[in-house]
């Protein structure tokens, strides 16, 4: 059971509809996201994807906590088939995988307190002693337990996004999936959140799956590294080799654009 | 250093107030008619007839808004008439609003075949002609209170559920809904839990307008005596009566047309108001 | 030479400072870096020099140099014709920069009829050039399309060559790049610097990122609560800035060369020091 990997996806396929050139009669035809993805992520892993706008990393993630349904291809979860589960059958496993939004502004239901916010998981998922678990998560995130009763728009951006990740640790997932998590964020929250998952990864055992645009950001966090590319996977390799090495013709182009704050102007 | 944010919030405070009040006088009137109305409504008195308010020469201080061409008390009838607007405000507006605002949020939210199901039924609804679809189901169904009630629903719904619908839809697709079904909560549960919340505001003031408007369509039904019997009097019917005798009695059109234009203006006051006030967004 | 020259510039909502006795200049054929974090007022300061501050924000003092005029003593008909006539914008997001419903020619041409008297004829050619002069293929097809048939990138692209297409003396880019990927970021910095350098304007580049001021800019200013920490030339700041909350900027800045040198964050105590610096500032000139 222990090299079952956390996450086993063979073959991944998932189109939407595209309605922009949708005919006057008939369905719209369908435009492919993701184009056959496979990706093992062990557990105890913190693994990046990186990629530019359409590479399809935001779809995937979504895809893997079934926010979405994919085609075809799988997604098990801990060795268990979880690609056309209904909604019924997946709320016992929701507990075990979590996710952290982009925007905590959207994220965050405006008309409820912090506490509601993170209580919110926990009472779904039945869980006892939901106010103590509330202030546990507010501890670990490094907020102050008097923030309960605040509403989202009374927090900075960092905080927000503190409670984000408060209300994702809070029912002890196994997994969790961070979405653009920094990419909203001003370069010293950015830091301060990039710790804070840093040391949760480590106190609490998590598999973390981050996906950024940023591959510097994933250098700091992440042990592997996935590049897509217009919804394949271009690269995967551990993040040591793929900064020492880079494969993929598209990974050298990405690190190749990243404009580092220093003082090599030939760059441009 | 001061958040610039917080000086730009909004006041609700004496608009909500000043509407808050009058319905609030108008709603104890019409509850305690009986009791303070000074007159019978309906006693007429052919010798005290189109009496003229207190301040005018001639008027007679038991009737101090006047009496119409039978005689009988402006005031009182106001009074009595607020009964059946407040009635019809108050019943059409929330049966009205619940139809409209569950549809809409089904629409918006669950998108797909029930949303094509609502919107076409909402279309083709919305293509009817209003007041002849009103006087076709008064015409079918008969004068009377409930009747009014039924024709205010049945035409005014699709404006609740047009708008809902929109605002669900926008709402849907944020991300707090999304963190939701994550958190495996269920899809009608979401729609209750997370989206109603949201839109609550958009729907307060819809709902205050529609009362407003249902105070003006009742008035237009009585104006043309398809709403209740002429023994209750309605502030519809007094204008009505009052328009025949303006040039003689001026009082019995305008005291009633005031009474209806404040209310329907508090109407939509309130909800303005009752947003700002309740929006912890804003507040 | 000072181009644009921003004197002791003081802004207001309400009783709340936004802009602190901001000054600072650009010299003819600079580019100049504003950075700073999520409210440090860099680009109200852009908003200022355009006349397009929000109508709650209210300039209490200061002036606006623009080549010898000063923008803030004209009358609003006469700012806006100086304005017009000498300055652009490049906009931060190019989906929303451009009107939807319009054709991108007419979007690009408009400004030299209206605005500049130009022909309908001339002004047609010079958009067909600076299309090609932004390196779009096509032009014609480009000047035809609607902007949702275009790539974030194209229309990024575009917007520059309508900035240019007026030959102004100083252009205010407010965050260019931020909306796009990094691959087409690179292309973009390097359109702007080109077109920069050609055509000899001052820019005024607002950005967060001081990753992107150390490739395109010559001097920057470092804001923080709408107060200058630091103006300095770019070569001494990436060598060693001087005001503590720029060094822990530069120090939080990511970068993937040097992972445990970057990514720190700002300590509270720089953040203390800088709120404590704001703070007197503000109890010297009374707006406590």
């Amino acid at each position: 059971m222990s090299d079952t990997p956390i996450y086993d996806i063979e073959n991944l396929r998932l189109s939407f509809p595209d309605m922009a050139h949708k005919p006057l009669l008939g369905p719209a035809p369908r435009v492919e996201i993701l184009k056959g993805i496979s990706l093992r992520i062990p557990r105890g892993d913190v693994v990046g994807i990186v990629g530019g706008s359409g590479s399809g990393k935001s779809t995937l993630g979504r895809a893997m906590v079934r926010l979405i349904e994919p085609d075809s291809g799988a997604i098990r979860f801990e060795g268990q088939d979880i690609t056309h589960l209904g909604e019924d059958a997946l709320r016992p496993l929701r507990r075990r995988f979590q996710m952290i939004f982009q925007d905590p502004m959207s994220s965050l239901n405006p008309r409820r307190t912090v506490g509601a916010i993170i209580a919110g998981p926990l009472k779904l998922q039945g869980f006892d002693r939901v106010s103590g678990r509330v202030d546990q998560a507010l501890d670990h995130v490094g907020l102050p337990r008097v923030f309960r009763k605040r509403y989202p728009h009374e927090l900075s951006g960092g905080q927000r996004q503190r409670v984000g990740i408060a209300r994702a640790i809070a029912t002890e997932p196994d997994f969790i999936l961070a979405d653009e998590i920094v990419s909203g964020l001003d370069v010293s929250s950015q830091a301060q959140v990039l710790n804070l998952l840093e040391q949760l990864v480590r106190e609490l055992g998590l598999t973390l799956a981050f996906i950024s645009h940023d591959l510097s950001v994933i250098r700091r966090l992440c042990r592997h590294t996935v590049v897509l590319h217009r919804g394949e996977v271009v690269e995967y390799s551990e993040t040591q080799a793929l900064f020492d090495a880079p494969q993929a013709a598209y990974t050298r182009e990405l690190l190749d654009a990243i404009p580092l704050p220093d003082l090599d102007q030939v760059w441009v | 250093m001061a958040d610039a944010r917080g000086l730009v919030k909004r006041r609700a405070g004496a608009r909500l107030w000043l509407s808050a009040g009058w319905l609030t006088l108008l709603a104890l009137a019409a509850v305690f008619a009986p009791l303070i109305a000074p007159h019978d409504p309906l006693a007429q008195d052919l010798f005290g007839a189109r009496l003229p308010p207190f301040w005018e020469h001639g008027a007679d201080a038991a009737f101090p808004l006047g009496t119409d061409s039978l005689g009988r008390d402006v005031l009182s009838r106001i009074i009595h008439g607020a009964r059946v607007a407040l009635g019809v405000a108050l019943i059409a507006g929330t049966l009205t609003c619940l139809i409209g605002a569950l549809l809409g949020l089904i629409a918006g939210y669950f998108r797909g075949w029930p949303d094509m199901v609502i919107s076409r039924f909402v279309d083709i609804w919305m293509a009817f002609p209003p007041v002849l679809f009103a006087i076709l189901l008064i015409a079918v169904l008969g004068t009377g209170l409930s009747s009014i009630i039924i024709a205010i629903v049945v035409i005014d719904w699709t404006r609740f559920a047009r708008v809902i619908r929109a605002e669900a839809m926008s709402q849907g697709a944020m991300d707090y809904v999304a963190s939701a079904q994550v958190a495996g909560r269920k899809r009608f549960s979401i729609m209750l839990a997370e989206i109603l919340p949201n839109v609550l505001p958009t729907i307060v003031v819809l709902l205050t307008l529609e009362m407003g408007i249902a105070v003006i369509v009742e008035a237009i039904l009585s104006f043309v005596n398809l709403s209740i019997s002429t023994d209750q009097p309605t502030w519809g019917s007094m204008i009505a009566e009052g328009r025949l005798s303006i040039h003689q009695a001026w009082w019995v059109l305008v005291f009633p047309l005031i009474t209806l234009f404040l209310t329907v203006l508090s109407f939509s006051q309130l909800g303005e108001g009752l947003k700002d006030h309740f929006d912890p967004v804003l507040r | 030479m000072s181009f644009l020259t921003i004197e002791n510039l003081s802004a207001f909502v309400g009783p709340a400072p936004i802009l602190r006795d901001v000054s600072l200049t650009v010299t003819a054929g600079e580019v100049r870096g504003l950075v700073g974090e999520s409210g440090a007022g860099k680009s109200m300061i852009g908003k200022a020099v355009l006349g397009t501050l929000p109508p709650a924000v209210r300039v209490a003092s200061g002036r606006i140099v623009l080549e010898g005029e000063d923008l803030l003593a004209m009358r609003p008909r006469d700012r806006r014709r100086v304005i017009g006539a000498r300055a652009a914008l490049i906009p931060q997001d190019p989906l929303t920069a451009l009107n939807p419903s319009r054709r991108v020619g007419p979007q690009i041409t408009n400004r030299l009829v209206d605005i500049l008297g130009w022909t309908r004829h001339d002004a047609q050619v010079r958009a067909l050039e600076l299309l090609d002069e932004v390196h779009i293929p096509e032009p014609e097809r480009v000047m035809r399309a609607y902007p949702h048939e275009l790539s974030g990138g194209m229309r990024q692209r575009i917007l520059i060559a309508s900035a240019f297409a007026a030959e102004p003396r100083l252009i205010i880019a407010d965050e260019p790049t931020t909306a796009l990927d990094v691959t087409v970021q690179k292309q973009i910095l390097r359109l702007i610097r080109e077109m920069q350098a050609r055509h000899g304007t001052a820019l005024l580049f607002v950005t967060h990122d001081l990753g992107v001021v150390s490739k395109i800019c010559q001097s920057l200013t470092v804001l923080y609560g709408g107060k200058v920490l630091e103006d300095t030339r770019v070569g001494d700041f990436f060598a060693g800035p001087t005001h503590p909350y720029s060094a822990a900027l530069l120090a939080a800045t990511p970068k993937y060369t040097d992972p445990d040198a970057s990514l720190t964050p700002v300590p509270e105590a720089v953040i203390d020091g800088v709120r404590a610096e704001i703070e007197a500032f503000d109890r010297m000139h009374g707006h406590v």
